[in-house]
């Protein structure tokens, strides 16, 4: 019998925690297949953050380290830095862990253009707390802390991390992609393979924003959620390269 | 190699690359910023790693990356940046990695001053952070004594898989003393089979946390973590006495400000009074045992501190009130002289506590 379809090496035999609907999954699988496909998983290791996928370690098939909440880069720098360079080291980070508590750790392992890679799964919310509002939950977004809907005034507006993120020297490789459909699925997988290539080259900094759901939260269903990252999310988070300068960093 | 004279900040630095550790992450505060400044020069030259951090948060956090990653390390702030590194402490307590924190205290609270200070006693010795811990505390007083304990706080580090601290104080990281770097050779270190360093197809993938979601898995670590401070307790105590065999009275006092004590003690001691001098130099774990024992020999007891009195608690906990116990201290980065502490000492037994 052909084997058309089997487990990626880069993935332990355990069973999903993740809500039924929730991209977390399909971001989990597109990392390790990547992993596996570069011949990686025995040099790599991984840095699982604070948010939903705090037990990522249970899934990724390679050496992993949990770190405290926003704190997965440094965790990362101090991994990358005292290992031989063959080493691949990539955190893996929420919204909220990312960009709102941990915001001075990204915006300096940018700067210093870490050559690790983080895998960046933006849902606009705090999904392991429970659905509060998180620095990229959209205006008139109704969460468990914005109840009435995020508002400019009260609230503040949504932080574009890709972008912001790009203004720096010191960002090598940025492009933000979305899992909504297969299509686009396909293009993260290319974009994350890219990002590992990046360090794997000693290009500098490399991340990867993904628009991912959270139907438990968002209170909609896995198929309403993916609508939602289409016709909500994307228009305020557009997709593309925001950053690419991998050519002049060849041999840096 | 003969001896050298060389700053406190700088002997912790030297000190660390003798006993092997070759990465530091820091953040400039005074009074122990010529640290993180000797180790940007030197550790380029031994082919490790300096980098300076972002904040203390950041920095903490990069140690336990590399500690994880299974290589000795260390980090130094002094008490504002201190009070920032405790949450990455309590992870490193909670996950069980080696590494080792060096406090040069100063003036607080708050933002204090950048004098002297043993006012972070409790902050260190009480575990700190979060959850149920403690981590190892050692006390040098002089300049040669950081060298032998900077290397005991790599080996304990590694021996317990556990956060150590190295305490000092604003005095000892600025003043200079001659200093021998005698007896320390490149050691054989404990392999690291746990680290997360890549599994390099030898066995299955490791994992570093500190998160049990079970609570029966969480107590077991918890457990775990509890025998490992009793073998703590029962294996690494280390306290200097003098002049303690035909003492009535005894002054307890660490760091930098036992040196002042000794000097006033043995005034007091040519003035005919038999007084001695107990010098914790783990605060944790804490000599009880022994400050328990001789209290039942004496007349009182005289706690000394930068503080407004902090390690008098532990003293007067193993005292169990069996001989009086009084307290002098200053506050706010003041060193308190030879001749106050002697007026302290010359009150004991006078009825009067300072
Ligand atoms: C220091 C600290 N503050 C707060 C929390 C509580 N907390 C856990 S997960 C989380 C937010 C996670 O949200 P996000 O990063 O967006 O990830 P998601 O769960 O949505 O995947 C918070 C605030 C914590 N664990 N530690
Ligand atoms: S709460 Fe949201 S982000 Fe978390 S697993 Fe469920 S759907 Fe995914």
């Amino acid at each position: 019998m052909k084997t058309v379809f089997k487990r990626t090496a880069g993935l332990k035999d355990n069973d999903t925690h993740y809500c039924p609907g929730c991209t977390h999954g399909i971001i989990h699988r597109l990392v390790a297949e990547t992993l596996e496909e570069l011949g990686a998983l025995e040099r790599t290791v991984g840095v699982a953050s604070v948010g939903c996928s705090v037990l990522a370690y249970d899934y990724f098939n390679c050496d992993m380290t949990q770190a405290a909440h926003g704190r997965a880069p440094a965790v990362a720098t101090g991994i990358k830095r005292v290992l031989p360079d063959d080493r691949l080291v990539f955190t893996y980070q929420g919204d909220g862990d990312l960009a709102s508590i941990g915001m001075g750790e990204i915006v300096h392992s940018a700067a210093r253009s870490e050559n690790i890679t983080v895998i960046f799964v933006n849902n606009a919310i705090y999904g392991m707390t429970g659905g509060q509002m998180a620095p990229t939950s959209l205006i008139g977004q109704k969460t468990a802390t914005s109840p009435g809907g995020r508002t400019p005034r009260a609230q503040g507006l949504p932080i574009r991390v890709s972008e912001m993120l790009a203004t720096l020297d010191g960002s090598t490789y940025i492009e933000r992609v979305s899992t909504h459909n297969v299509p686009h699925i396909i293009k993260a997988k290319k974009a994350i393979r890219k990002a590992f290539e990046t360090q794997e080259k000693q290009q500098g900094f490399s991340l990867i924003e993904v628009l991912s759901t959270c139907p438990t939260n968002w209170g909609l269903t896995p198929e309403e959620s993916l609508d939602w990252v289409r016709d909500e999310m994307i228009p305020y988070y557009p997709l593309g390269i925001y950053k690419d300068i991998r050519k002049e960093r060849e041999g840096v | 190699m003969g001896k050298v004279l060389m700053k406190g900040n700088e002997v912790i630095g030297e000190a660390a690359i003798h006993a092997g550790c070759i990465y530091f992450f820091g953040y400039p505060i005074t009074p122990q910023s010529e640290l993180v400044a000797y180790m940007a020069k030197r550790l380029p030259e031994v082919n490790g790693l300096f980098l300076q951090a972002e904040s203390e948060v950041a920095a903490i956090n990069m140690v336990y990356g590399a500690a994880s990653a299974g290589v000795r390390v260390m980090t130094s702030s002094s008490s504002p940046g201190f009070s920032l590194k405790q949450e990455g402490i309590s992870y490193l307590a909670g996950a069980e990695l080696p590494a080792v924190i060096v406090n040069i205290g100063r003036g607080g609270p708050g933002l204090g001053n950048i004098q002297p200070a043993q006012s972070d006693y409790f902050q260190v010795t009480k575990g700190g952070g979060h959850g149920d811990y403690y981590t190892p505390v050692l006390a040098p007083s002089t300049l040669q004594e950081i060298i032998e304990l900077t290397s005991e706080a790599f080996r304990i580090a590694d021996d317990y898989r556990t956060p150590v601290i190295l305490l000092g104080d604003g005095m000892l990281g600025q003043m200079m003393e001659p200093v021998e770097f005698r007896g320390i050779e490149e050691k054989e270190f404990k392999e690291k089979d746990w680290a997360t360093s890549g599994t390099e197809g030898d066995g299955p993938p490791r994992v570093i946390t500190s998160l049990d979601l079970s609570d029966i898995k969480l107590e077991e670590r918890n457990n775990r973590l509890q025998e490992k401070y009793s073998m703590i307790k029962k294996q690494e105590i280390k306290v200097d006495s003098l002049y303690t065999e035909d003492a009535e009275y005894i002054v307890i006092a660490y760091g930098t400000v036992a040196r002042m004590v000794q000097s006033a003690i043995e005034k007091a001691r040519e003035e005919g009074m038999k007084i001695g001098l107990i010098r914790p130099v783990t605060l944790w774990p804490f000599p009880s045992e022994v400050i328990s024992r001789i209290s039942e020999d004496i007349k009182g007891i005289l706690a000394v501190e930068m503080s407004a009195g902090q390690m008098v608690e532990d003293v007067r906990l193993a005292v169990e009130g069996k001989t009086p116990v009084s307290f002098y201290g200053r506050t706010g980065g003041v060193i308190p002289s030879v001749e106050e502490i002697y007026e302290a000492i010359m009150k004991l037994g006078k009825g009067v506590t300072a």
